[in-house]
């Protein structure tokens, strides 16, 4: 059991940093979210699984503020933040992922500028929230780029050129130059092979434990969740069919899904 | 065939060449650029009798604000006796009436392609600025649309971010010439491609600058007394060509912005305002030629 599950009694008595709440989305036809909720207290690790199509990933996008759901509420417990950060305009809201909320993509593509310095990648979300001191930049994209474990020979040279585990550290990097309230990780490991992939994880593990940072990680590997997570959604078709403690969820799940999820893993 | 059995009469053509629809347009962008300083206002281009890319977006905004009162100096990389400055200071006097000068100080319309003259502007003289790409945002964002919703966010970081990666590839900033600046603490403009050492003439000048780009269908600019602030970062200053120990070989003048002009085994260096060097030989044979006050003085900007 983690020290977080053992506490986990004391910490559901403080409000949640992240609380997401009836959170619904429609693509046409596809119902991707269907009233989903979900509670993130500081310090934790809450884990997203389900299959490909479940809408983890639209739920992690939506925490992102990358997309708005059709009705729902996600509040963000720092201070000066409104109840309802989906109600905010679309240039709040990018200064508020700017500055409070890191994300790490399945695919580097996505989350990096590939023909950009790696150190530059860092530099450019310190950029946008306003550091203009270039040895500043500097320092903390070096720091950054340390702290993701990325050898710092390489800080400038592109994404581009660097292999897989190297990019995702780029992002991790990239995520956290601003130490933000809640970091997202979209299958930060899927495409790596195994012992890169324990790698990755280790950095993810020890920055958690060293920062204290909440992180909602996304991942269709239970492997991934269970060696991260301290709390465990299941989605299914949408809909969140069971949650609770990681190792109450791996060891004894409820819901026909899980069940048939940790069976076909484990 | 000479341009005169080429063309007719200016009285044969709307007054100014343009139509006056095309006109009442420009003039409408212009007052959306004036209040919004450094914002790129779209406009329909009109084919003028000159090429794109050769000035066919100053050449539009010069017919429009020309009347016979005027008096226009067309400069092209600072001189007025390029083919270019030649042809299209003809084109105007033949089609508005307006007399021509090449003297900074008489003119009160300047059409100009790179440079800002040396000489100060004062407040009733206009500077309107050819400008081949005006999109700053361009070499980072391909995607105009989305470089617009950037402007309109005040999303400028992978624009910094460029600036970064050049000190950090180069150990200084690489742009040489339209150096993106900050108009009046919102729009990143690209200021055309004048030199850096003419930036600073526009943060805080008192004249007023239009910048028009025909080929790509926009124009903005940077009214009187307006801060124009060029990006740099806290500890990186900004730097102007290091021309202020170089001396005209013809004219003698020194701290100026120079031209090089390659030698056998070196290079010579011309003022770049070719008048202002053609006023210092002028004053050095005796005539009694006023210079005006310059913007740098010893190669030093005067603020």
């Amino acid at each position: 059991m983690t020290a977080l599950a053992r506490e986990a009694p004391r910490l559901v008595t403080r409000p949640p940093l992240v609380e997401v709440a009836g959170v619904s989305k429609r693509y046409g036809a596809v119902t991707a979210l269907h009233a989903v909720s979900a509670v993130v207290h500081a310090g934790e690790v809450l884990g997203i699984v389900g299959e490909s199509g479940s809408g983890k990933s639209t739920l992690l996008r939506m925490m992102n503020l990358e997309d708005l759901p059709d009705a729902g509420t996600y509040r963000l417990g720092l201070p000066g933040l409104p109840a309802n950060l989906f109600a905010l305009d679309r240039l709040a809201r990018r200064m508020l992922c700017a500055r409070h909320i890191g994300i790490v993509y399945q695919n580097p593509h996505h989350g990096l500028l590939m023909h950009h310095s790696s150190s530059g990648n860092v530099a450019e979300r310190l950029l946008v929230a306003g550091e203009r001191r270039f040895a500043v930049l500097r320092d903390k994209a070096r720091g950054a780029l340390d702290a993701s474990e990325f050898p710092l020979d390489r800080m400038d040279a592109p994404p581009a050129e660097l292999s897989g585990g190297m990019q995702q550290r780029v992002q991790l990097a990239k995520a956290i130059a601003l130490e933000p309230a809640l970091l997202l990780l979209d299958e930060p490991t899927t495409g790596l092979d195994v012992s890169v992939q324990a790698l990755v994880l280790d950095t993810l593990k020890r920055l958690q434990r060293d920062r204290r940072i909440t992180m909602v990680i996304v991942s269709h590997d239970l492997g991934v969740i269970r060696t991260m997570a301290d709390r465990v959604i299941v989605m299914r078709r949408g809909r969140v069919v069971e949650e609770g403690l990681a190792d109450q969820v791996f060891q004894d799940p409820q819901h026909p899904y899980t069940q048939q999820l940790v069976h076909a893993k484990l | 065939m000479t341009l005169a059995a080429l063309t007719r009469e200016w009285r044969a053509f709307s007054y100014g060449f343009l139509d006056a629809s095309a006109k009442r347009e420009i003039r409408r962008g212009l007052v959306k650029a004036v209040a919004i300083p450094g914002y790129q206002v779209p406009y329909a281009s009109r084919e003028v009798p000159i090429a794109r890319g050769w000035g066919t977006g100053g050449l539009q905004v010069t017919l429009t604000l020309l009347n016979p009162r005027h008096v226009v100096k067309v400069i092209d990389q600072g001189a007025d006796d390029s083919v270019n400055a030649a042809s299209i200071r003809r084109f105007l006097t033949r089609v508005s009436g307006a007399a021509a000068t090449w003297d900074t100080l008489a003119a009160s319309l300047i059409q100009s392609r790179h440079r800002v003259p040396e000489e100060v502007l004062r407040d009733d003289q206009i500077l309107v600025l050819q400008v081949p790409n005006p999109e700053p945002l361009r070499p980072v964002e391909p995607n105009m649309s989305i470089a617009r919703q950037m402007h309109a966010d005040a999303d400028y970081g992978r624009l910094w971010l460029t600036l970064y990666e050049q000190i950090v590839r180069s150990g200084r900033v690489m742009h040489g010439a339209a150096y993106p600046s900050m108009v009046n603490g919102r729009h990143v403009m690209a200021p055309s491609p004048i030199p850096r050492w003419d930036v600073p003439k526009l943060h805080m000048a008192r004249h007023l600058t239009i910048l028009s780009a025909g080929r790509e269908k926009r124009l903005y600019a940077v009214p009187p007394f307006t801060r124009v602030e060029p990006l740099v970062f806290d500890d990186v200053p900004y730097r102007v060509e290091d021309h202020a120990g170089l001396t005209c070989h013809r004219s003698g003048l020194k701290g100026y912005f120079m031209n090089e002009i390659p030698q056998d085994g070196g290079a010579a260096f011309e003022v770049s305002d070719s008048h202002l060097g053609i006023k210092a030989i002028r004053r050095r044979d005796g005539e009694a030629v006023v210079i005006g006050e310059t913007w740098y003085r010893n190669g030093e900007m005067q603020r």
